[in-house]
């Protein structure tokens, strides 16, 4: 049996009621049913907000982490007064501001192998809003193990993707992507940089898919991904099909169980720097500006892109971008001293991996980048 | 010729471009093409012994190569290949 609406909201859901495709049977289908929202950051923005107007009955939100200024940039769903609070709470209460006869239930805690299938298992629909490759590959095993659909958005730059990977009846992730990239050849927002518009448009194209399928109506993206481009302002998609050597979903699937995830992507799952390159490899901002007032400083090595300079830079810094560093090498002394740095650690602690691959070992990598000298060293100097 | 897109996270390896304008019969040529001009890229999409790496999926028109005829799918002269990246940001 299906929920009755008040006549306050059959008057709130009056454009949808219109609609022959939702109607008032769909709109209680809506009110009967749940999604699960992984992640509530960019693409969790509007698909929390959309699926909260729309009243679904009942959205569960998963994060762990607190409001950033630097969130605010595109995620549109906390404001400048949330700075600081809890994600799932901020989120919380605009949703119910949006719409209050919504049921919104929050888990403050990283959506893991231990946690995840006790806190998807009650869910409709599952849509991936998650900033990393650990958390895509656990929401995926998870949607298939529990039989449900995994709505799916990634962005990157200028890029996204999106798709509903739904293993009863079509493709999942992994029948896409069966291995992660290698740990650092993608990088992520926090070092690459996203438009801020993006996870507006491709989290927009999540929510819509996630109604279809609660109401059951129209195609979905099962077994199409669809490619956006917003520099080029284009939309193509690109048929996807069942891989019969999927581990998870083919005939022969040998992983039947959720698993160490950080270890399958050997990259932690969250898309936070930690700014080191490990153990005895690091220095800090202050021992760096010691350093440099000795009569040999060390040679200052910025692996940032040249525009990055015009926000920040060291004084006699040499620019070599992290993608051109391999080709560039013969231009370094290998029996100087050197020490690397980028905005928050990440790319220079590639940087000096690569470095000492190439034989160079009197290397350091300032760790917390140019933004840890910014705050421990320099305040005049901004954080970005 | 056929057209390849190359991208984002892998525009690094072509100068920026985004689309790569290749020749070659086959998608194996249109590689060997596109890494004899662009050799940075080469280790980002393929092996040592020239197969595509695990992570990179290849599409001739809607298509992806794997459920065609793998390295040996022919290439007209107006088709569109790409590369779809494995992307996480959200």
């Amino acid at each position: 049996m299906l929920p009755e609406l008040s006549h306050e909201e059959i008057l709130r859901y009056s454009r949808h009621l219109l609609i022959p495709e939702v109607g008032l049977e769909g709109q209680r289908k809506l009110k009967a049913s749940s999604v699960l929202v992984i992640g509530t950051g960019g693409l969790g923005s509007p698909v929390d907000l959309y699926l909260a107007a729309a009243g679904v009955g009942r959205i569960g939100l998963v994060d762990y982490d607190v409001v950033d200024t630097t969130n605010l940039q595109r995620q549109v769903i906390h404001g400048t007064s949330t700075v600081g609070k809890l994600k799932v709470d901020s989120a919380r209460a605009r949703m119910l501001d949006l719409n209050p006869d919504i049921q919104v239930d929050t888990y403050n805690e990283p959506f893991t192998s231990e946690n995840a299938m006790r806190i998807a298992k009650d869910y409709d629909v599952i849509v991936d809003g998650t900033d990393n490759f650990p958390t895509r590959y656990l929401t995926n095993d998870v949607s298939v193990f529990l039989g449900k659909p995994n709505v799916y958005g990634s962005i990157y730059r200028f890029e996204g993707q999106a798709s509903v990977f739904y293993a009863k009846e079509g493709p999942c992730y992994r029948c896409l992507f069966p291995e992660p990239p290698p740990p650092g050849l993608v990088p992520s927002c926090a070092e690459g940089g996203v438009l801020g518009v993006l996870p507006g448009t491709i989290g927009t194209i999540q929510a819509t898919e996630a109604i279809k399928l609660l109401l059951g109506i129209g195609t979905t993206l099962v077994g199409r991904l669809l490619i956006y481009d917003a520099l080029d302002m284009t939309i193509e998609s690109v048929r996807l099909r069942k891989n019969p050597n999927c581990r998870v979903c083919g005939p022969n699937a040998d992983i039947h169980e959720l698993i160490d995830y950080e270890a399958f992507c050997g990259v932690p799952g969250h898309d936070h720097e930690s700014g080191s390159a490990g153990a005895g490899w690091d220095i800090d901002a202050r021992q760096l500006a010691e350093l440099l007032t000795e009569p040999n400083p060390p040679l200052l090595l910025d692996v940032r892109e040249p525009h990055e300079l015009e926000i920040s830079r060291l004084p006699k810094e040499v620019n070599i971008p992290l993608g051109s560093l391999a080709s560039r090498l013969p231009e370094l002394d290998s029996a100087r001293d050197m020490v690397v740095f980028c905005k928050g650690g990440t790319r220079s602690a590639r940087a000096l991996e690569l470095l000492v691959s190439a034989g160079f070992k009197k290397v350091k990598n300032l760790k917390g980048g140019i933004n840890a000298w910014a705050k421990e060293v320099d305040p005049k100097m901004p954080v970005y | 010729m056929p057209v390849l897109r190359i991208p984002t996270p892998l525009r690094v390896y072509t100068g920026g471009q985004s689309d790569v304008t290749v020749s070659g019969v086959t998608v194996s040529a249109a590689l060997a093409d596109l890494t004899a001009r662009h050799p940075d890229i080469r280790p980002h999409i393929m092996k040592d012994d020239g197969e595509l790496r695990a992570y990179v999926n290849l599409f001739r028109g809607e298509e992806n190569v794997a459920n065609l005829q793998g390295l040996q799918t022919p290439l007209a002269e107006d088709d569109r290949l790409r590369i779809i990246p494995s992307i996480a940001g959200g």
